[in-house]
């Protein structure tokens, strides 16, 4: 099955990955022989057949709305590329003239 | 030789006073030296950190303090368990130098065990993969041949294992992350039933099919591994609170009346003649002992491989949004936020993350969710139901572990070939039983064949007592790697 190159560029999009553009290339061959093998799947016939979401039938349980010890804030905070005191730092989100 | 030991023995001899687990640990940190530079098992060594754990048990036993049910047993752990203070990155570089601030549930009953932590092993990075060649740092060297993988994505943990450079290890599977190199390196591997084992603190690749197992030598350090391991965690939803029995209870049993299915879809064409042999003689030795064949059908065996390739990547691109370059790991700077995190993705993903990725995000499209997500998850449980029928007339199914012995470094040349090393252990995580690989003998090649086993699920005691089984008439006994000759 084919991709069109402007496919894989929106994919990548709604994927936050950047792809430099040989990279695009080839991902789109590659997809499109990986997507080749899954025609297959279009042949069975599902009708009345439960998607299985999880391998083992269980309830979703919701526990005790109660405080658990946690990490602290410097703790959770150890690891983050950009810090300010107790906050992680990003770039500007909103943007323009005031 | 302390290289080889077993669980026991290791326990035995510390409790004894036989060896001390300082004198063990530097015995095995000095193996490590000597062999890893030509091997490539370990991503990070925690010498350290080995030492300190160790000085740390010597001092309870001379206390004369109550010992763990691994006491002094120097281990390894596959990268993708999360370790406190101890550098955990997938294999990937958007994770380079991250330091875990907690250890992950399997490690801390490892710790409270005894066990000791000797350090983390290659994988594919995040998991992603059929022969620890997609590592973001360094390829692994199958023992039995260096010119060939391990196997994958748990390839460090099996390499590590076959070579004498850990008693045992943990490593993950998703789709036969344990199996598979376990049956390349001539290992016992053993993925447990889904939900039987804690998945906090594991670094995620597609929820709804990884599980964490043990990588050993014999069967019987698989079951004292897994008695650790498992049990109910309230950390993680999908954990099962059921008793776990005794595995130990369910070794040295025999297997008289055991009904052995084997199912015609797993022994068509595509499998090496000497795996095919081998296999047969596995099966000759169970039935030797008592059990019984039963011919079995699983007719939607050939989907697994697309609904695998589909749930898989779709679960994997959702689980990996998390690597934004804001709370850890890589950033890479950029002027606007979405710009930062397609850059920060970009730089720090390989290719085969990258690719499983865009296929998954591809799958899960609006427009696109009916015909492929969902129809992967209709052909799941179409694959559920013909394990469910085949239990009904057998108690074990037995299958080879892959259809080829260790594949040469290189050898595949697309990313669909590297699929099909998976084709016989990928049905077993989408129906989410238990399944274990053991060694079944050598190819004329000297190439380690393994014998899988799949039960009925939380039956591991079953998958145990008929490993050990074929591990005592076909397995390979003292036959140890030439690759780990120091």
């Amino acid at each position: 099955m084919a991709l069109e190159r402007k496919e894989v560029e929106e994919i990548a999009l709604l994927a936050r990955l950047h792809l430099e553009p040989d990279e695009l290339e080839r991902m789109q061959s590659e997809l499109g022989a990986i997507l080749e093998h899954f025609g297959a799947l279009a042949q069975v016939d599902t009708t009345d057949v439960a998607p299985m979401t999880h391998a083992v039938p269980k309830d979703m349980q919701l526990r005790a709305d109660e405080p658990q010890p946690s990490l602290s804030a410097s703790e959770a905070l150890a690891a983050a590329p950009k810090r300010e005191g107790d906050l992680f730092v990003v770039p500007a989100i909103i943007s323009g003239e005031p | 030789m302390t290289a080889y030991w077993s669980i026991a023995d290791t326990v035995r001899n510390i409790v004894s006073g036989e060896i001390t687990a300082t004198v063990l640990v530097e015995t095995m940190l000095d193996r490590i030296g000597k062999l890893d530079d030509k091997l490539g098992a370990y991503l990070t060594i925690d010498k350290a950190g080995a030492l300190g754990q160790a000085a740390a048990i010597d001092q309870k036993r001379k206390a004369g303090q109550p010992l763990g049910a691994l006491v002094g047993v120097p281990i390894s752990l596959k990268d993708n368990l999360v370790t406190k203070d101890l550098v955990t990155t997938a294999a990937s570089k958007i994770l380079d130098g991250w330091v875990p601030p907690y250890d992950a549930t399997v490690v801390a009953k490892l710790r409270a065990a005894g066990a000791i932590i000797l350090g983390k092993t290659n994988m594919d990075e995040f998991g992603m993969g059929s022969s620890t060649e997609r590592s973001a740092y360094q390829p692994t060297k199958n023992p039995w041949d260096t010119a060939r993988v391990p196997g994958g994505s748990s390839g460090g943990s099996a390499v590590a294992v076959a070579a004498g450079m850990c008693v045992g290890s943990l490593g993950t599977d998703t789709g036969g992350s344990i199996r598979q190199p376990a049956a390349f390196c001539g290992t016992v591997g053993l993925k447990p039933t889904y939900g039987r084992v804690s998945r906090w603190g594991v670094i995620a690749f597609a929820s709804s099919l990884d599980q964490v197992g043990p990588i050993t030598r014999t069967v019987a350090d698989a079951a004292a591994l897994l008695q650790v391991i498992c049990g109910h965690d309230p950390r993680d939803a999908t954990s099962l609170d059921t008793p776990v029995p005794s595995f130990r209870e369910a070794l040295g049993g025999d297997v008289k009346g055991l009904r052995i299915g084997i199912p015609a879809e797993y022994f068509g064409g595509d499998i090496d003649p000497q795996i095919r042999a081998a296999i047969e003689r596995a099966v000759a030795a169970l039935v030797e002992r008592g059990a019984d064949t039963v011919d079995i059908n699983l007719p939607h065996t050939e989907l697994a491989l697309p609904a695998y390739y589909l749930v898989a990547p779709a679960e994997a691109s959702s689980n990996l949004s998390r690597y934004d370059g804001i709370r850890y790991g890589k950033r890479v700077d950029a002027t606007d936020l979405l710009e930062m995190y397609s850059k920060t993705r970009g730089a720090g993903f390989g290719p085969e993350v990258k690719r499983r990725i865009m296929l998954g995000t591809y799958a899960l499209r609006s427009g696109y969710y009916d015909a492929y997500y969902r129809k992967a998850q209709q052909i799941r449980a179409l694959i559920k139901k013909d394990f469910d029928k085949a239990f009904r007339f057998c108690d074990v199914v037995l299958t080879p572990t892959t259809p080829t012995a260790a594949f040469e470094i290189g050898a595949k040349a697309t990313p669909f070939e590297m699929y099909l090393a998976d084709i016989f252990t990928l049905s077993c995580n989408l129906a989410g039983l238990p399944g274990i690989s053991v060694p079944c003998g050598l190819t004329d090649n000297n190439l380690p064949v393994g014998v899988q086993l799949l039960g009925k699920p939380l039956d591991e005691a079953t998958l145990l007592r008929a490993g050990q089984v074929i591990e005592s008439a076909v397995g390979l006994g003292d036959r140890r790697p030439p690759g780990a000759a120091s």
